[in-house]
């Protein structure tokens, strides 16, 4: 039988996430893609309690903990020293946020970063909300999320703006290569971020890490959260290469699955009325509904 | 060789003569002439150097810090409102024992907006586990930054350092400077080659999250200690510089004529040498009077002082900052180095200069008149030519 | 000779500090000290600005700004009327002034009674630039009337400090204006 998955571990035993963590997993298939020659940086993030505490470590890659909204600037700094030393050829520099020191604080150094053109990887692991500190709102959580900062009590007031498209804002930088992916889906994170190994320039991977402490699910089920999340659509997996989309998993209409189900599998949409359901329901066909026609508009010519 | 160089293109020509191999940097007034002429250095092709242009001070500083762990000397230079953005990096810096040398162009704070000359900027950035250097001169400024590396890199000091030079005063004073010749300068500070650095064949984790019973207060401790080392490697490195290319600048505190002074202005910056043709002038009058200049403010020239102390009647501290609430920093810093001794000289504190005010020979000859006449018992720190609404 | 200090008058994009910086490095390699700065702050295109040198046999051992200049030049005459261009500039000093009026009517239109001379630098800019920069004339002048450095000093300096920023035919403009702006200029 063909192998589709590495065998290369450079994500040890031992570390500090919690039950069910889909960041775990998100970290431990991306270095499988990008190889043992793979240096790091990490900001605050739940990323940055995981490996280990001083002086123990389950990452078998050159890490640099770095400031919450430095990411983008870090990565560029190593890329920079590395190029100047003569080091940088088959050397690939990583970036791996959370989607609040992605989204939000460390918006800018991304965008510079992407902007600047270093070869540099930036990788969002995307749970939705800052996790690390207990459960607060981001601009990645999604509407109708009840987080500690959006208490839902009487006045139904769980997070009522949409969740902010990262990817879309990258390739508004003209950027050579974004992506989206899941903890789900390995073969396909796997074979994104090989892909990005080998473009010279900044790439960006957008993962789906659910996160059981958070979402108030039990710990067993998040591969099973993250495929629905995909196969309702609210998180398609796709590629955008020098600006032509391509969607790496279809979901046919008769196997859409309603979102529904992958809100009633979460604590934090509990208290969900109708009316909210239905308009992220609009929502999540709208957005899909768009991106087909962005990939039949500026897709690749097959 | 001899160049005509404002303080700004002495900075540019420092990091060039440095080898900086790694340059991030933003502009901002009055520090811009920096990245502009490291830029124009860049693309003559005579400066080879990777010049990240961020998109912040505060991406600027961490570039710089990554980039150093990777094992490449670093240079970012910034002024004022930038230096500020960047404060939680200067203390990342400090922490991953990163030599990052900087040049600062000390510059009031906002608001009111001002871009002149104060050392507020630089000041409020004393904790931060830098070493902070004053220049008075534009030769001085690419001295200054030879010494930083070599000191800095020192692998029992491995810290960063600011160096400060004062807003227009000396950013935008073009004066002759003399660059030692490269070959000469190559050897004085060779290469930077940190044991333990971001290196894929040996990988390691740099500031993993340490828990209180564990090294946490350990690591803090060992800032302290390479500060300490500071203080010795500073003097040497200054000696060494001047035995090799002529000049130096008297370690961290500069004395001038304080041998028979029996009062001695301490003062930092530009002001400085204004400060020096007005000794000239007093002293032609019989004042014996002398200058302490506080060329390196961290580490904390404590020994220097206590020294000096033993043979001057009084100290007249001069800040071209103020710490709201309490007083200038230098005054506050001076008196708690003489506080052990038991004999202490009366020490007197002026702020001046605020906000790029001029210090002209008649300042400070007023300032040494009104610190002459007899004590008053006011121990107060007074605020020098305040204007008053009326005029 | 003691610390002589110049106050050049003119606006922004005339290249006031350039020639603050020219005669500056003329000045260092006749083998004195030297400081040249702008006024500070922001400068405006168009706007009126000084800038200042600093001239002494001995190191320069001062940071503030000038007060009591030797010499004012103003390259601007459009200035006259508006800004206070002897301001601090004793009847021993010297006043170099780029206008086609003669130095007996600017005298009299400033109330200025020390040594005072005019020279139509922008025309002799138009006639060997070909654009209305009196930077380098005035400099020209200066070096006549101030006798502080030697014409062939001048000339090196002017060559070193352009040499990378224009093209050698506007290096040879500008030293010939320099040149003309000496010989024009009547002592």
């Amino acid at each position: 039988m063909k192998k589709t998955i590495p065998d290369i571990e450079l994500m040890e035993r031992g570390h500090q996430a919690c039950l069910g963590c889909g960041a775990a997993h998100a970290m431990r298939y991306l270095l499988k893609g990008l190889g043992p020659k793979t240096i790091a940086a990490i900001p605050a993030c739940c990323w940055a309690v995981i490996p280990g505490v001083y002086p123990y470590s389950c990452m078998d890659v050159p890490l640099q903990y770095v400031a919450f909204e430095t990411t983008g600037a870090s990565i560029s700094g190593i890329e920079a020293a590395l190029r100047a030393k003569g080091k940088k050829e088959g050397t690939t520099v990583v970036g791996w946020a959370g989607d609040g020191g992605t989204l939000d604080i460390g918006i800018q150094a991304l965008s510079g970063a992407v902007e600047r053109g270093h070869d540099v990887k930036y990788v969002c692991y995307d749970n939705e909300a800052y996790m690390n500190t207990g459960i607060q709102r981001s601009s990645a959580t999604p509407f109708g999320a009840w987080t500690t900062t959006t208490p839902v009590g009487t006045t139904k007031a769980w997070k009522l703006s949409p969740k902010k498209n990262i990817v879309e804002i990258m390739v508004a930088h003209d950027i050579p290569y974004a992506c989206t992916a899941s903890v789900a889906y390995p073969e396909d994170l796997i074979k994104k971020a090989q892909k990005m190994k080998d473009i010279t320039g900044p790439c960006f991977m957008h993962i789906y890490a659910p996160c059981p402490t958070g979402w108030k699910y039990p710990p067993e089920k998040t591969i099973e959260l993250a495929r629905l999340a995909t196969d309702t659509c609210i998180f398609p997996l796709y590629e955008v290469t020098n600006g032509k989309y391509r969607i790496t998993k279809r979901i046919k209409d008769e196997k859409k699955k309603d979102v529904l189900d992958y809100l009633r599998m979460q604590g934090r949409f509990k208290s969900l009325d109708e009316g909210a359901i239905q308009s992220i329901r609009d929502h999540v066909d709208f957005e899909w509904a768009r991106l087909l026609r962005k990939e039949e508009c500026f897709g690749e010519e097959q | 060789m001899k160049l005509v160089l404002s303080g700004n293109e002495a900075a540019a020509y420092g990091a060039m003569l440095a080898r900086a191999e790694v340059i991030s940097a933003y502009p901002i007034t009055p520090q811009t002439k920096i990245v502009e002429k490291i830029a124009d250095l860049i693309a003559d092709g005579r400066f080879k150097t990777e010049f990240i242009k961020v998109e912040s001070e505060h991406s600027a500083m961490a570039a710089c810090i990554s980039a150093s762990l990777v094992g490449a000397r670093t240079f970012t230079a910034t002024s004022s409102q930038g230096l500020l953005l960047m404060h939680e990096m200067l203390h990342w810096a400090s922490g991953s024992r990163t030599p990052v040398v900087m040049v600062n162009i000390n510059r009031a704070v906002a608001p009111p907006w001002s871009v002149w000359a104060d050392q507020t900027d630089s000041i409020a950035q004393r904790d931060t586990g830098w070493i902070q250097y004053y220049c008075e001169s534009c030769q001085e400024v690419v001295d200054t930054i030879m010494q930083a590396y070599r000191v800095c890199e020192d692998p029992r000091v491995l810290l960063p350092a600011m160096l400060s030079e004062d807003a227009f005063f000396l950013s935008h004073t073009s004066e002759i400077v003399d660059l030692p010749p490269q070959e000469e300068l190559d050897a004085f500070l060779g290469t930077y080659e940190p044991d333990v650095r971001l290196d894929i064949d040996n990988p390691r984790s740099f500031g993993s999250l340490s828990m209180p019973h564990q090294w946490y207060p350990e690591f803090r401790y060992k800032i302290q200690e390479g500060m300490e080392h500071a203080v010795e490697a500073i003097e040497r490195v200054d000696r060494e510089y001047g035995s090799l290319f002529g000049r130096s600048y008297g370690g961290l505190l500069d004395l001038y004529r304080c041998e028979d002074a029996d009062t001695v202005i301490v003062a930092a910056g530009s002001m400085c040498s204004t400060i020096r043709a007005a000794i000239e002038e007093l002293r032609s009058e019989g004042v014996k009077v002398g200058m302490a200049r506080i060329r390196v403010f961290r580490p904390f020239p404590t020994e220097a002082f206590r020294a000096l102390a033993k043979d001057v009647r009084s100290l007249v501290v001069l800040d071209r900052s103020f710490s709201m609430g309490s007083e200038g920093a230098f005054f506050s810093e001076v008196k708690a180095a003489l506080y052990p001794l038991s004999d202490r000289p009366d020490v007197r504190g002026f702020a001046v200069g605020i906000g790029g005010r001029d210090i002209t020979i008649e300042t400070i000859r007023s300032i040494i008149t009104d610190s002459l006449r007899p004590d008053t018992g006011i121990t107060a720190q007074k605020w020098v030519g305040l204007r008053r609404c009326e005029e | 000779m003691d610390l002589i200090e110049i106050r050049w008058h003119g606006r922004g994009g005339q290249g006031v500090v350039t020639a603050s910086e020219l005669f500056a490095e003329a000045a260092m390699q006749d083998g004195n000290y030297i400081q040249a700065f702008p006024e500070f702050g922001p400068e405006r295109m168009g706007a009126p600005i000084k800038a200042f040198t600093r001239i002494c046999p001995t190191p320069i051992t001062i940071h503030s700004q000038v007060y009591t200049p030797n010499i004012v030049v103003v390259l601007d005459p459009t200035l006259l009327g508006s800004v206070d261009v002897t301001q601090g500039l004793g009847t021993d000093g010297i006043l170099i002034v780029n206008t086609p009026k003669d130095a007996k009517e600017i005298a009299t239109m400033l109330g200025y009674a020390g040594r005072l001379y005019t020279l139509d630098a922008t025309k002799i800019a138009l006639e060997t630039i070909g654009r209305p920069v009196a930077n380098t004339a005035c400099a020209g002048a200066l070096v006549k009337v101030s006798g502080l450095v030697s014409m062939d000093n001048m000339m090196a300096a002017t060559k070193e400090k352009f040499r990378e920023k224009l093209s050698e035919k506007a290096v040879l403009a500008n030293i010939e204006t320099i040149r003309k702006a000496y010989e024009e200029v009547s002592v």
